[in-house]
């Protein structure tokens, strides 16, 4: 049985985490991959030093992800966190969706749940098929080569959220901008602050607005939920600034990555594009979900209580990181993982991860991706790489989202 | 075919309704899972079945 406490020397435990292959940059890290063949359950040592539970295999991960002696709270010693930053302000984070469990969960969930029912999400399938097209005409009349993320990828996301929040059209450029700060890596915390700040300030603006001039929207809703005291200012522009950022990067990198994945299989594009069947159409993009797994690196968890699992004893306090691309590459779950199959089954995957903190946002995700999928290759049949592959610039392995932040295509 | 659905676990993602929209639905207010049929027919079981396996909160019970 493996001991949680028992310190592996360096060059015999498993680094979290190794980098994509370059060869296959739409792969999952090789090491990762390989811990496939072994078993479900492993140690792994993150960049602070410490060692955590790597939970890898399909069925493990559903286990894990839905076992209620396993908690999402940062605020616990010994968490896993994904980097310094987050671990340095890890004190400092409001209770939110992302880190609360059970009932605290419930009760915050659900008041973000009502916009983002599947039949809202189908409601609003026509508008987001104009905004498709919209945007895709305005790529075709401009110059070539047009960078997709720019043109397509990023506003489509968006200009939906911002239509269902509520957010004035002529304040999108405003809000895209400062929601892409928030979000980006490579900037300071100083800088993420203020872009917060910023968004923070324009949100609860809009929301004693809404409290005055309800419209149909999700921040009308936020702000009778302010009247009728279930919710404070400060917690209403929390769940908006939460939903405004989620809901940005995670789509546009699909889309991103999608059209880069579908242009090297050219094969299944073809595929896709013959596919007139909704129920088949539904299915590829799960296949694509499933194949890029953008949430990249890793679901962050910890032990609340002492229990066995898979053979292994995780003690009450153990850091445990659920790596959603291993689970959705697993051979098991998914044989011949590296095929990508439009056709395959893939409803079962985890790129939208698996318990009571699966994506909130997946439905208009998932609509959005059916549209711009079924459209954008059909439309522009000639569309390719403006560049070499080689030379698209992924984001690096230990970034939250996979992602390509440039893709010049040109048709 | 029986099902049961747990509205105290249902976590609203939606995905019963993805995989079997004529058994499934979610409240207006807040996308908690309604049950439309609780005794589908036999056409509709595979669906079902798959609905009861993608709910992520294991909401869904099937008693043959
Ligand atoms: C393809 C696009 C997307 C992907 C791959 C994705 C992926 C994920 C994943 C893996 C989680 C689970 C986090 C965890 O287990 O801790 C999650 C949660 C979440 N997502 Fe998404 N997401 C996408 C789009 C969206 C959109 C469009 C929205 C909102 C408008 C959104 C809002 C959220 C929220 C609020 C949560 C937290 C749910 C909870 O903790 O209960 N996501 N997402």
């Amino acid at each position: 049985m493996a001991e949680a406490d028992t310190l592996a020397p360096d060059e015999q435990i498993y680094h979290y985490q190794d980098d994509r292959d370059p060869k296959c940059p739409f792969a999952p890290p090789p090491k990762l991959r390989a811990l496939n063949e072994t078993a479900p359950v492993s140690r792994a040592r993150i960049w602070d030093g410490s060692d955590h539970w790597l939970v890898t295999g399909h069925a493990a991960q559903r286990a894990i992800l839905s076992d209620p002696r396993v908690s999402s709270d940062d605020k616990q010693p010994g968490f896993p966190y994904p980097n310094k930053p987050m671990a340095d302000t890890a004190h400092l984070h409001p209770l939110t969706i992302f880190n609360a469990d059970g009932a605290d969960h419930t009760r915050i969930r659900r008041m973000m749940t009502r916009p983002f029912t599947r039949p809202r999400m189908e409601a609003l399938r026509p508008k987001i098929q104009q905004f498709t097209d919209e945007l895709i005409d305005k790529m075709l009349d401009g110059p070539k080569p047009a960078d997709l993320v720019t043109s397509l990828s990023l506003p489509l996301p968006s200009l939906m959220i911002c239509a269902l929040l509520g957010v004035p059209y002529e304040d999108h450029e405003f809000f895209q901008e400062h929601a892409g700060l928030a979000t980006r890596s490579d900037k300071t915390t100083e800088e993420q602050n203020a872009a917060n700040e910023a968004l923070g300030g324009y949100l609860a603006r809009l929301l004693q607005k809404k409290m005055e001039e309800p419209e149909e929207d999700v921040l009308s809703d936020f702000a009778a939920r302010i009247k009728d005291g279930d919710l404070t200012l400060p917690e209403a522009t929390l769940l908006s600034m939460i939903l405004l950022i989620a809901g940005h990067e995670t789509s546009a990198s699909m889309i991103t990555m999608g059209t880069a994945l579908l242009l090297e299989n050219p094969d299944e594009l073809a595929r896709l594009r013959e596919i007139d069947d909704t129920k088949d159409a539904q299915n590829a993009v799960e296949e694509i979900l499933r194949y890029l797994t953008i949430a990249q690196f890793g679901q962050r968890r910890i032990a609340a209580e002492d229990f066995e699992f898979e053979g292994v004893q995780i003690k009450r306090g153990d850091g445990i990181i659920v790596p959603l691309p291993a689970g959705n590459w697993d051979p098991e779950a998914f044989p011949e993982p590296e095929k990508l199959d439009l056709t395959r089954k893939a409803t079962h995957h985890h790129a939208f991860g698996w318990g009571i903190h699966q994506c909130l946002g997946q439905q208009l995700a998932r609509i959005e991706l059916q549209v711009v999928y079924g459209t954008l290759y059909r439309r522009v049949p000639t569309l390719r790489l403006a560049v070499d592959r080689d030379e698209l610039a992924f984001r690096p392995a230990d970034a939250l989202a996979f992602a390509i932040p440039e893709l010049p295509v040109t048709w | 075919m029986k099902v049961v659905v747990d509205e105290e676990k249902c976590v609203a993602a939606g995905q019963c309704v993805n995989a079997a929209m004529d058994v499934f639905d979610q409240r207006e207010e807040d996308g908690i899972v309604v049950l439309l049929d609780e005794n589908p027919s036999d056409d509709l079981a595979d669906d079902v079945r798959t609905a009861a396996a993608v709910c992520p909160a294991l909401a869904i019970r099937i008693e043959e």
